[in-house]
């Protein structure tokens, strides 16, 4: 009798490792297919070719995303410039007050920010910089996917900095440092590592956004460097190209999908390997 | 006696409501070396970080009364200035991990922005290493960073990087507190031997400590200060019956 309870205990304890075993297996199957699904429909499309050349007009064979990549990378670029100082600086601000008025109202924003739907973010940048400015533009794109960049920035620095120890602060101050220059030579180098973390993490996010592009950055089959026009990006060119009717668009859209998932995937990698190599030991 | 380098007048200091030092007054002599000793609690750490005004990076603190730097009431000096004139070595050793050994040194310059020659840099160095017997340990690794050091050499390495700034005094919050007794004994040396260069106030609640290094030694107890003289004195025949508890151990 008690033998079977204990039996029973044990076979219950097997049943429930197997579950969690089998689980986060489920959880890596997504993964493995969408990546395995791209690679074999994208890779086909990819060569030299289609990343350095501009799409042709339809019924043409052969073509590239060149264009689009190009877009993707300035749209980084102008999101990266707008959202990193206001990012860092704010997570400064946070890590050093951690109570008072502005922190708590800063975090809650930041919180609540970060739930905002894109297409919305996508809207408030067509009211503010494309109405104004009168056209769609690489830049109007840029603040969209700042602000989408903002809370990633400005939680990871927030957290980085509120491990580097408190007496590293002091140690500065005591040898006559401005406050300033404490945070600036002293606090941010020592939280370096977390702080490109969060970029680089806000940066894989942003990539592949689609629905803030669809009413700044509108997209554009040309070659464009000039931020007030209209510009290309991968997942724009994506999504038009997979909605059109002509099976050799859709190769092309599926080899630009696997280029941005490989680019993803790359942030993603070198994003573990800062955090290994610039940890800073206490 | 060559005289006194810092006035403590009338220096009261609270937290809040709390009121964690009593109207000190003392008068800190020149190149000697002076402990604050004390139980925990007693205000010994906030009264060495009123001198270089360190306390007020703690919110809600307040201090009312005069230090007086060589004449100069620090209140209404800089607080940057004063803290170069006044250099702090803490408790835990903190070197800056993100620096080597030689930055670290010659952080209070380049932290500052301050531009100097880098022979004059390099003579610093070398200098302030010598001084806290670091160089030649690590003269050869002077661009690797600090932070593979025992505690000891950390410790070692923050004096040195307070010495490279050339302070007036140095003061020192239990510096041997989180070293072990062999890395102790070599800071203590160390302090007797920096007297030469430079004023010491040393915070200790190790009794056997600031017999040992003290010139002059300071009695606090509960934000006041009972007794102030002579280590010998003071050590020997207190006048205060609280010192001479304090001293046989009957509390703290």
């Amino acid at each position: 009798m008690q033998e079977d309870v204990i039996h029973r205990r044990i076979l219950k304890d097997r049943v429930f490792k197997g579950f969690i075993i089998f689980f986060s297996f489920v959880s890596i199957v997504p993964l493995l297919f969408i990546l395995l699904y791209i690679i074999q429909n994208g890779i086909a499309a990819v060569n030299w070719q289609f990343l350095v050349h501009l799409p042709k007009p339809v019924g043409e064979a052969g073509g590239g995303i060149s264009n689009a990549l190009v877009g993707t990378c300035i749209l980084i670029l102008i999101s990266c410039i707008l959202a990193i100082p206001v990012g860092v600086l704010a997570g400064v601000y946070l890590s050093e007050h951690r109570e008072g008025k502005l922190s708590y109202l800063a975090r809650l924003c930041v919180e609540v920010l970060q739930g905002v739907p894109s297409i919305v973010i996508g809207i408030i940048a067509y009211v503010w910089v494309v109405l104004p400015l009168g056209k769609f533009s690489a830049f109007s794109a840029g603040v969209a996917l700042g602000i989408m960049m903002l809370p990633v920035i400005v939680r990871t620095t927030e957290e980085t900095l509120k491990l580097v120890p408190h007496p590293l602060k002091e140690a500065s101050l005591a040898l006559g440092v401005p406050y300033h220059r404490t945070i600036l030579k002293v606090i941010l180098p020592a939280g370096m590592s977390g702080i490109i973390t969060g970029i680089l993490l806000s940066v894989a996010r942003i990539a592949g956004e689609t629905a803030p592009l669809l009413f700044t950055a509108f997209g554009s089959p040309f070659m464009n460097l000039n931020i007030f026009k209209p510009i290309s990006a991968l997942p724009l060119l994506i999504f038009k190209y997979a909605t059109s009717p002509y099976p050799e668009w859709h190769s092309i859209a599926w080899g630009a999908s696997f280029v941005l998932v490989v680019f993803v995937l790359v942030l993603n990698l070198i994003t573990k390997l800062v955090t290994r190599k610039w940890k800073v030991q206490f | 006696m060559e005289g006194t380098i810092l006035k403590i007048e009338n220096l009261s200091a609270y937290f809040g409501e709390q009121q964690v030092l009593k109207d000190i007054n003392m008068s800190i002599p020149r190149k000697k070396v002076t402990a604050i000793m004390g139980p925990s609690g007693c205000g010994k750490t906030t009264l060495i970080r009123c001198i270089n005004r360190m306390h007020e990076l703690v919110p809600g603190a307040r201090v009312t009364g005069r230090v007086l730097l060589g004449g100069k009431n620090v209140y209404t000096m800089d607080p940057i200035i004063v803290r170069r004139k006044i250099g702090m070595v803490f408790q835990e050793p903190n070197p800056f991990p993100t620096m080597s050994i030689y930055d670290n040194v010659i952080a209070g310059y380049k932290l500052n922005g301050i531009k100097i020659s880098r022979e004059e840099q390099d003579r610093i160095v070398e200098e302030s290493l010598k001084k806290v017997a670091l160089w030649d340990e690590v003269k050869d690794s002077l661009h690797r960073r600090g932070t593979f050091f025992s505690g000891g050499q950390q410790q070692r390495l923050c004096i040195a990087r307070a010495l490279a700034m050339e302070p007036e005094v140095l003061l020192l919050d239990e510096p041997t507190s989180a070293l072990d007794p062999k890395a102790t004994s070599r800071i203590e040396e160390l302090i007797t031997a920096l007297k030469r260069h430079v004023t010491i106030i040393l915070v200790t609640h190790n009794i056997a400590q600031a017999a040992r290094v003290s010139d002059f030694t300071a009695f606090l107890y509960v934000g006041e200060l009972i007794e102030f003289g002579p280590s010998e004195k003071l050590f020997s025949v207190p006048e205060d019956k609280r010192t001479e508890e304090y001293l046989t151990g009957k509390f703290g």
